[in-house]
C-alpha cells in the first residue's frame, strides 16, 4: 500500500516534469531571432497552406491561446511540418528513431558488459598495479570529448586502414527490402561499428567504476565473510555471492545511461553522419527548421525522462531496503 | 611581557585570511594523482595568461611561407611551423596555445556559476525544509528532465553566438547535482549541536547558514566545481563543433570542426586534430583527478 501511493507520488512528480520541460520548449522556441511565425511558417508555402497552418497552431492569437494550442497538439501527437522535408514532423522522428536506439543501445550493452567486467575484476585485483594503472585509464577515456574520439577512430579505421566505411548506415546503391532486412545486413553492421565502438568506450567508464565501488562495498558484508569462511574458493565467493549483489545498482544505472547517451549522440551521429534523432536536431536548428527542431528536442527529452523514472523504481522495486521517500 | 605577545597572536591569524581559506578548501595535496591534476591546470593557466607571449603566431592570421605561398597543410616543423598549419594556412600550435584561453574562461566561470547556484540552492532548500525545500527540488527534478546538450544546443543557436550564453545555459542546467548533493549534507549539518545552539542564542538564519553550515559544506561546492569544469570544456567543444559556438574566439573545439569540415581526417592530418582533443583529456581529467583525491578525504571510507 505505501509502495502504491509512492508510486503515485512518483507519477505526480513525471507530469509535472513533462508539462515543465514541454512548457519551456514553448518557451525557448519563442526566443529565436526574428518573427515567430516565420519560425513556424515556411514562405515557401502557397498563401493557402500558410493561412492553414496558421490556424492550426494559433499563430494568430495572443501567446497563452498559443500555449494552449500548443498543447493540445502535442497531446494529439501533432509536431507540425517539417520545412526541409515538407512532411510531417511525427513521420520523420519515427524514421529516425531506430536508428538513434540501435546505435545506443548496441554501445550501451557492450560498455556495461565490459564495464560490469572489468569493474568485478578490478575489485577483485584491489590495490594490484592493474587496479593501479587501469583506474586513471577509466577516468581518461571520461574526459575524452566522444566527437574527438569519433574523428580518431574514423581516421584510424576508416581513412588509413580502409577497414570500415566512413559515415552512414549503408554502402551508396544498396536498397533493402525492409526494416530487418537493412538491420541486419553485413553493410549495415559494418557501418554501425565504429560509431558503436566510440559510444562504448565512453560509456564503459560508468558501470565499471559503479561495480568496482560496488564489489568493494559488498566484499565488507557479512555474508561474503561468511562465504569465506564457509572456505568456498575464491571464485566463489566474488562471482556467486559478491558480484551478484553489487550488479543490481549498476543494472539500474543502465536507464540512466541510456538517458545520457541519447544526449551524447547528438555529436557522435554528427560525426558519423548516422541518421539519427541526435543529428537532425543539429541540421534542423542550423537549418532553422524549427518545427522539426522541437520534435527532436521533445523526443529526446521524452526519453530521458521516462529513463529517470525507469531508474527510480527499478532501483526501489529491486532492492527492497531501499524505502520510498 | 604578555603586552607584547598578545598582539603577536592576533596578527597572524588576521595576516593568514587567505591561508586559512585555502585550508578550508581542503587541498589534496597527498594524493599523487591530484598533484598532478594541479599541475595540469597551472600549465594551462601559464599558457592561458601568457598567451600572447608563447603563440608563435596570430592564430586567426592567414599566414604565408618564406616563398610567398600560403601556408596551407603543413607538416608539424615545416617552414618552422611547430605543429604545422590548418588548410586556411593557420599555425596550429598558436591555435592550441590559445585554445587554452577560452577553455579556462569557459570551465572557469561555469563551474563556479554551477557550484554558486548549486550551493545556495541547496543551502536554501536544506535549511528552511518544508515547501521551500519542495519547490526547490522540484525544480532539480525539472532540470534533471531537460536533455543536456539539446538545451545548450538550441539555446546557443537562437541567442546570439557567444561564451557567454553557452556558459550561462549550462548553469541553468547544471546545478541540479550540486544542489541536490549540498541538500542532503545540509539536513544532516542542521541538526547538529552547534547550529542548534546558534539557534537558541537567537541567530539569525542568514547568519546561521552563511557562519555555521556554508563553510563546511565548501570543500563540497568546490568537488561539484572542479567536476562542472571538465563538463563545461567538454560541452563547449561539442557546441564548437557542431558549430555553434562563438565565432570570435579561438577554442579546442573550434579546431576541431575546422578540421573536421576541412577533411583532415581523409588527410589523415592527425597533428591536426589530434592536439586539441589531447588538450581537453588533460584539462578535464585533471579535473576528475582533483575530484578523486578530494573525494578520499570526504569520503575516507570509499577509498578503502
Amino acid at each position: 500500500m505505501k509502495n502504491f501511493k509512492a508510486v503515485g507520488g512518483r507519477l505526480l512528480q513525471l507530469a509535472l516534469v513533462l508539462w515543465a520541460v514541454v512548457t519551456i520548449l514553448f518557451l525557448m522556441f519563442r526566443l529565436m531571432p526574428g518573427n515567430p511565425m516565420a519560425a513556424y511558417i515556411d514562405p515557401n508555402f502557397t498563401l493557402e497552406q500558410q493561412q492553414q497552418l496558421m490556424a492550426q497552431f494559433g499563430l494568430d492569437k495572443p501567446l497563452w491561446q498559443q500555449y494552449l494550442i500548443y498543447l493540445g497538439n502535442l497531446l494529439q501527437g501533432e509536431f507540425g511540418q517539417s520545412f526541409r522535408y515538407r512532411e510531417p514532423v511525427g513521420q520523420r522522428i519515427w524514421i529516425l528513431l531506430p536508428n538513434t536506439l540501435i546505435l545506443t543501445f548496441s554501445s550501451l550493452i557492450v560498455a556495461y558488459v565490459f564495464g560490469i567486467l572489468a569493474g568485478a575484476y578490478l575489485a577483485w585485483r584491489r590495490g594490484s598495479w592493474v587496479e593501479q594503472a587501469a583506474i586513471p585509464l577509466v577516468l581518461t577515456t571520461r574526459a575524452m570529448p566522444e566527437f574527438w574520439l569519433g574523428m580518431v577512430m574514423l581516421a584510424i579505421f576508416s581513412f588509413s586502414l580502409g577497414w570500415l566505411p566512413a559515415g552512414g548506415t549503408r554502402a551508396p546503391g544498396n536498397e533493402y527490402s525492409g526494416f530487418l532486412d537493412l538491420y541486419t545486413s553485413r553493410d549495415f553492421l559494418a557501418h554501425l561499428a565504429l560509431p558503436a565502438a566510440t559510444l562504448a568506450i565512453y560509456s564503459q567508464g560508468l558501470p565499471l567504476l559503479l561495480m568496482r565501488s560496488n564489489m568493494l562495498d559488498v566484499m565488507k558484508e557479512d555474508f561474503v565473510t561468511m562465504a569465506r569462511i564457509k572456505g568456498l574458493s575464491n571464485w566463489t565467493v566474488v562471482v556467486r555471492h559478491a558480484a551478484r549483489n553489487a550488479l543490481l545498482p549498476v543494472m539500474t544505472s543502465f536507464a540512466i545511461a541510456v538517458g545520457y547517451q541519447l544526449q551524447g549522440n547528438v555529436v557522435v551521429e554528427s560525426v558519423f553522419s548516422w541518421p539519427g534523432l541526435g543529428r537532425e536536431l543539429v541540421n534542423a536548428v542550423a537549418a532553422s527548421d524549427y518545427p522539426l527542431a522541437q520534435g527532436a528536442f521533445l523526443m529526446i527529452a521524452l526519453v530521458v525522462i521516462f529513463m529517470n523514472l525507469l531508474a527510480d523504481l527499478l532501483y526501489a522495486f529491486l532492492d527492497p531496503r531501499i524505502s520510498h521517500a | 611581557m604578555p603586552e607584547i605577545a598578545a598582539p603577536a597572536i592576533i596578527k597572524p591569524r588576521r595576516a593568514n585570511i587567505l591561508a586559512r581559506m585555502f585550508r578550508a578548501l581542503r587541498l589534496p595535496m597527498n594524493d599523487p594523482f591530484a598533484v598532478a591534476g594541479l599541475l595540469i591546470y597551472l600549465v594551462f593557466m601559464v599558457a592561458a595568461v601568457f598567451a600572447d607571449q608563447i603563440a608563435t603566431h596570430d592564430p586567426t592570421e592567414i599566414l604565408y611561407t618564406p616563398s610567398y605561398d600560403l601556408a596551407a597543410d603543413l607538416r608539424p616543423g615545416q617552414d618552422g611551423f611547430l605543429m604545422g598549419t590548418t588548410s586556411l594556412g593557420r599555425d596550429i600550435f598558436s591555435q592550441l596555445v590559445y585554445g587554452s584561453r577560452s577553455a579556462l574562461l569557459i570551465g572557469v566561470t561555469a563551474a563556479f556559476m554551477v557550484a554558486l547556484i548549486g550551493s545556495i540552492i541547496g543551502l536554501v532548500a536544506g535549511y528552511f525544509g518544508r515547501w521551500v525545500d519542495a519547490i526547490l527540488m522540484r525544480l532539480a527534478d525539472i532540470a534533471f528532465g531537460i536533455p543536456f546538450l539539446p538545451f545548450v544546443i538550441v539555446l546557443a543557436a537562437f541567442l546570439r553566438p557567444s561564451i557567454w550564453n553557452v556558459v550561462i545555459a549550462m548553469a541553468l542546467v547544471l546545478w541540479r547535482d550540486t544542489a541536490r548533493v549540498i541538500r542532503s549534507q545540509v539536513l544532516t549539518l542542521r541538526t547538529r549541536g552547534y547550529v542548534e545552539a546558534a539557534r537558541v542564542v537567537g541567530s539569525s538564519d542568514f547568519k546561521i547558514i552563511l557562519r555555521h553550515i556554508a563553510p563546511n559544506i565548501l570543500p563540497l561546492s568546490f568537488l561539484y566545481g572542479s567536476i562542472a569544469i571538465g563538463w563545461a570544456i567538454l560541452t563547449e567543444a561539442s557546441i564548437s563543433f557542431l558549430g555553434f559556438g562563438d565565432p570570435d574566439s579561438i577554442s579546442w573545439g573550434y579546431m576541431l570542426q575546422d578540421a573536421f569540415a576541412s577533411q583532415a581526417l581523409a588527410k589523415q592530418a592527425y597533428y591536426w586534430f589530434v592536439p586539441p582533443g589531447i588538450c581537453i583529456i588533460l584539462v578535464v581529467s585533471a579535473g576528475f583527478f582533483i575530484t578523486r583525491g578530494y573525494e578520499n578525504i570526504l569520503f575516507p571510507k570509499l577509498s578503502r
